[in-house]
């Protein structure tokens, strides 16, 4: 039994190990400086990288965030500090619905919403789907990070007859701060490699663009490109892509782990 | 209170937003649209089963690989490993279930879809080929594969979520059932069955991700809208046909048709996961209680 837990262990870790350190391999080596500073090549080029990706990438993060992250703390808020109402229930429920959703399903509600209406795929609508998805990820790490307040600190401040709303902003919400951020993170760097939902809505682009009403390139969708076509050049340009990713995602997930773990050590 | 309401409103909008926008196809195919294996949008004929089907089978084959490994897994992080194995482990599986899953299909695409072709498949054919699930020619594309990667890529939720289960039944059973005079492995067990409830959440929760999972599965399945018992030949999933034919579909019907497989992969999903959570909160509350 013992042997077969470690095998169980062994068979689910491997995978896992074996693409991290395959993407990192093949990433490494095709990697260069290019690949931060040039636009795409036509196939038959040398060379070439991803820069409009890149910043594609950083612009529809940063669209999605404008709204995901406000509505994701809010509703943290909520949730935590006006808990065991019906309504605060009913908005948790709906917030594990909504990280239910498969991500290809948000990419046909922002279809629907800003592609049909505006007769074209634009940066504007991919922000949007990201943004969706941001939010439950905020979501329930804002009241996880609330929750984790002492209920002193709150009392206190109220006992001083300061406002309810002003003692979650400035006490309970400045407190958390830390943990919320990592949250942020967190969810940055989901919406990072997410590819179904942009596939038709900010679609893709081959130049250089950064207006909002356009088609905009991104990496995940730009992996995918790559990563279908027969080129071996292509190939090499999506494991650099793809190597990335990963690194924005282990990165991420190693500075939560050593946040989290100093700040609430004692308390988690 | 007013975005709290607005997320309400969100998913609200979504459901109302697909099911106005699927009208033109719900209209002229009625249910017949879940039982017709038909898609061909130059004759505008268009109906899901295909699709339904090869979500279904590679959810399942997932399901049935990653099953019992992440038990085992939780087993191991939660009763047996030390605490310092225990938690680098978890952490390392965790931050592993965090890579995007265009990376799974990347990797599919160029190490296990050929490994699969050339050498599980082959080898599959030699010894079980009187079974009809493993006839026909080792494509490395297909079910199996699409099946096998999604198994990888559930594993973490699903033995992550079971280990926070089993650690939430108190330390006391295991005490009591020590005291009774039974070995490691009968208490282990009793644990086991105390948590099936949440370790049935887990796996239901499991099988969420699977059905709803799109890049992924895109990359390896074939693509190929065809029922076909062998597990070595290409398919097709709700969301990879999607992925595949939304930008440039061919009319309004096709558009709306595929809004139509969205609503369902959309209510398939949320069925699932409103169990899972019900089936998980049900164990965890009972654990807080205590």
């Amino acid at each position: 039994m013992l042997s077969l837990c470690i095998l169980a262990a062994t068979l689910a870790v491997v995978p896992l190990i074996y693409i991290f350190f395959y993407t990192t391999g093949a990433g490494l080596t095709s990697l260069n400086f290019d690949f931060f500073t040039a636009l795409p090549k036509p196939f038959g080029e040398e060379g070439g990288g991803m820069v409009n990706a890149i910043v594609g990438t950083i612009i529809l993060i940063g669209l999605g965030g404008l709204f995901g992250i406000p509505i994701g703390i809010l509703t943290g808020i909520y949730v935590s500090e006006y808990s065991g109402s019906l309504m605060s229930n009913v908005v948790k429920f709906i917030t594990d619905v909504l990280s239910g959703i498969p991500s290809i399903v948000i990419g046909i509600f922002a279809y629907g919403l800003i592609v049909l209406p505006m007769q074209r795929f634009s940066a504007l609508a991919g922000g949007f789907a990201l943004g969706i998805l941001m939010i439950p990820t905020v979501t329930r790490i804002t009241e996880e990070m609330l929750k984790l307040v002492p209920h002193t600190l709150r009392e206190a401040s109220l006992a001083l007859g300061i406002s309810r709303w002003k003692t979650t902003l400035r006490i309970t919400l400045r407190t958390a701060s830390s943990g919320i951020i990592t949250g942020i993170l967190l969810a940055i760097a989901r919406a990072a490699g997410e590819t179904a939902p942009l596939l038709f809505t900010s679609f893709g682009n081959s130049f250089w663009s950064t207006s909002l009403d356009q088609p905009m390139a991104s990496i995940p969708v730009q992996i995918f490109n790559y990563a279908i076509s027969p080129y071996d050049e292509w190939h090499r340009k999506a494991w650099a892509g793809a190597f990335v990713l990963i690194s924005i995602v282990f990165i991420v997930n190693l500075i939560v782990r050593v946040v989290t773990r100093n700040k609430y050590s004692g308390s988690v | 209170m007013f975005f709290a309401l607005s997320i309400i409103f969100v998913v609200l909008l979504i459901i109302y937003e697909m099911f106005i926008d699927s009208a033109p196809s719900r209209e002229k195919f009625g249910f017949g649209f879940i039982f017709s294996s038909d898609w061909e949008p130059v004759k505008e004929e268009f109906g899901a089963l295909t699709f339904i089907y090869g979500t279904v089978v590679s959810s399942l084959i997932a399901l049935a690989i990653a099953l019992p490994i992440s038990i085992g897994v939780a087993v191991f992080l939660s009763e047996i490993a030390g605490k310092t194995v225990g938690t680098s482990i978890g952490f390392l599986i965790e931050i592993l279930a965090a890579i995007p899953s265009i990376i799974y299909g990347f990797w599919g695409i160029f190490v296990l879809a050929p490994y699969m072709r050339e050498s599980f498949q082959p080898f599959l054919q030699n010894y079980l080929g009187f079974i009809p699930l493993f006839q026909g020619t080792p494509f490395g594309f297909g079910m199996m594969t699409a099946g096998i990667i999604l198994a990888i890529m559930i594993t973490p939720i699903i033995s992550s979520i079971t280990r926070d289960v089993l650690k939430a039944i108190p330390v006391s059973q295991r005490e009591a059932a020590y005291a009774l005079g039974s070995t490691k492995w009968e208490a282990i067990k009793m644990a086991l069955l105390n948590a099936k409830s949440g370790i049935l959440g887990a796996t239901v929760l499991g099988l969420g991700r699977a059905v709803g999972e799109t890049m992924a599965v895109t990359m390896v399945i074939g693509n190929r809208a065809q029922i076909k018992t062998s597990l070595f030949e290409p398919a097709y999933s709700m969301a990879s046909v999607i992925a595949n034919e939304f930008a440039e579909a061919s009319g309004q019907m096709h558009i709306s048709s595929l809004i139509e497989v969205g609503l369902i992969l959309f209510g398939v999903t949320f069925i699932i996961n409103s169990l899972a959570r019900f089936l998980i909160f049900s164990v965890t509350k009972k654990a807080d209680m205590k």
